[in-house]
């Protein structure tokens, strides 16, 4: 039986889409459910219920939200681009699920396991940007168009310091494999041998970047839900809808993994002694989204000059200064090592 | 560089405006809602509330108006309509008594000049409908409401006595 799923092409094309599915499902499900945290969260803070009518405490509220989009009838604008109309929310879906291949859940629990993993993941979220502009143009539409040059200027933007960051981190950890990444953090002082201790300014930076890059607040601008309208998604209704918005809603989990991976030691224990294990993993991106959740509850939003001035003039020459420090760091072993734990000799 | 103000500028660098709202936050997150979870749980109304009309009736089971038209010419809206004529029995009554619920404006003065206390305005906000036909009340409506509100009304009313 093992040998049908290694040996022939379609057994191993059966087990591609297995274990994709694998991902995928549990993937969407958890989503479901971390939308409708978030909207918990949210009313928390506004002393608001949220979501409570739909299932046992509104559980179930996300579940109907997605049969009310895919029952919807689809508006297409009458001079709108046909197929790139359509082709834009998929591109913003398809591409946000497809850097989940090479996140490892465990210690060998990863679909991809590629030495470039770290690049192929920002491959993928430059490319994101093509969604919201293909979305923006092809509505043919003023303020879909605005919307998508906003948001495309704003990603493109955080997504130079986000970069610069990462190579910090991969300066110390010696690999771009982001399970070379996570076993560098191991050591003998569980949750202080993680890389936020050494690159601790830059995980504030990272996270601000993060909710930057997917338009999350204090960030939205493009979306500006309680005064503008939706920017590039003005004309999306129904299923299209639905995808750009379960498309934002995974690449926020994705920086919730990146983060929990890069900085807080992925699978790894907080207290040496206990096991490692996928549950730390999953436990670390629910905090780290609830943070987002509570970040978006708390903060009012960005204006569009301050955004640019903290992408280029902040963010930036402190990232670059950063990568500078930790490769003299990481060279000349300042700080006892702590910058440099590289895997492979170095 | 002497205008610099350094404690604004670490507090800005140690994101200090941010954990203020972060501890702000956290603190209303586990503060009681201050929402009702409305259709279970409903808001106190004052005995003054004025909402939808009711027509009452004596225990014995007799209307209580006496189509005096006093409400029909103090109502502002002009919602109110009455015909009357005397009952076999010689007393005066309404043949007709209509409000209009989608002109009516909630004053409350149909309820101040009532001499007998026949038309009132109960405590039930929650009469919306699906048509504007069903909203243009006629007698059986409004007798019927005060059948159902009676208790209340007939509460609300010895509340707010002391002060009329």
């Amino acid at each position: 039986m093992a040998e049908f799923f290694t040996n022939t092409n379609l057994g191993i094309f059966l087990l591609i889409v297995g274990q994709c599915l694998l991902i995928i499902v549990p993937l969407l499900v958890a989503l479901a459910f971390l939308l409708y945290f978030d909207r918990k969260v949210w009313a928390a803070v506004q002393m608001r219920r949220g979501p409570n009518v739909v299932g046992v405490f509104g559980l179930f509220q996300s579940f109907a939200d997605f049969i009310k989009y895919a029952v919807k009838e689809i508006i297409v604008p009458a001079g709108a681009d046909k197929f790139v109309f359509f082709l834009a929310p998929l591109v913003s879906f398809v591409l946000a699920m497809a850097a989940w291949a090479v996140i490892p859940f465990n210690d060998g629990w990863v679909l991809a396991n590629i030495n470039v993993a770290v690049l192929y993941i920002f491959a993928f979220s430059s490319l994101e940007v093509y969604g919201v502009i293909m979305g923006g143009w092809a509505s043919n539409s003023k303020y879909p168009f605005l919307g998508s040059l906003r948001s495309a200027a704003q990603m493109i933007s955080y997504e130079v310091s986000l970069g610069l960051i990462i190579i910090g981190i991969i300066i110390s950890a010696g690999s771009l494999n982001l399970s070379d990444i996570v076993n560098a953090q191991a050591g003998d002082y569980g949750i202080f041998s993680w890389f936020w201790i050494p690159h601790f300014p830059m995980l504030f930076l990272f996270l601000i970047s993060a909710m930057a890059e997917t338009n999350r607040p204090p960030f939205d601008l493009p979306e500006a839900e309680s005064e503008l309208v939706a920017g590039y998604q003005v004309e999306y209704s129904s299923t299209p809808f639905l995808l750009f918005m379960i498309g934002e809603y995974v690449a926020i989990v994705l920086m919730c993994a990146l983060v929990s991976l890069f900085f807080f030691g992925g699978w790894l224990s907080p207290i040496p002694g206990l096991p490692d294990g996928i549950m730390w993993m999953f436990g670390k991106m629910f905090l780290v989204f609830f943070i987002f959740a509570m970040v978006k509850a708390i903060t009012p939003r960005y204006r569009y000059d301050q955004l640019m001035r903290i992408g280029w003039k902040v963010f930036l020459p402190m990232s670059l200064f950063w990568v500078v420090f930790v490769a003299f760091a990481a060279k000349f072993d300042w700080f006892w090592g702590t910058f440099a734990r590289w895997s492979v000799g170095g | 560089m002497a205008n610099i103000d350094y404690k604004r500028a670490v507090g800005y660098f140690f994101l200090s405006d941010f954990l203020t709202g972060m501890k702000l936050g956290l603190k209303y997150f586990f503060a009681p809602k201050a929402t009702l979870n409305y259709p279970h749980e409903k808001g106190p109304l004052s005995p003054r509330f004025r909402g939808e009309h009711a027509l009452r009736r004596y225990p014995n089971g007799e209307e209580r108006c006496i189509a005096c038209k006093l409400c029909e010419a103090i109502c502002p809206a002009q919602a109110i309509t009455i015909d009357a004529e005397p009952r076999d029995d010689g007393s005066r009554r309404t043949t007709r008594y209509d409000i209009d619920m989608t002109k009516c404006i909630y004053c409350g003065f149909c309820q101040e000049a009532c001499p007998v206390d026949a038309i009132v305005e109960g405590p039930n906000f929650e009469f919306a409908t699906e048509t504007r036909e069903e909203l243009f009340y006629d007698k059986t409506k409004l007798l019927e409401n005060g059948d159902r509100w009676e208790a209340e009304i007939a509460r609300n009313l010895e509340l707010d006595a002391p002060y009329r």
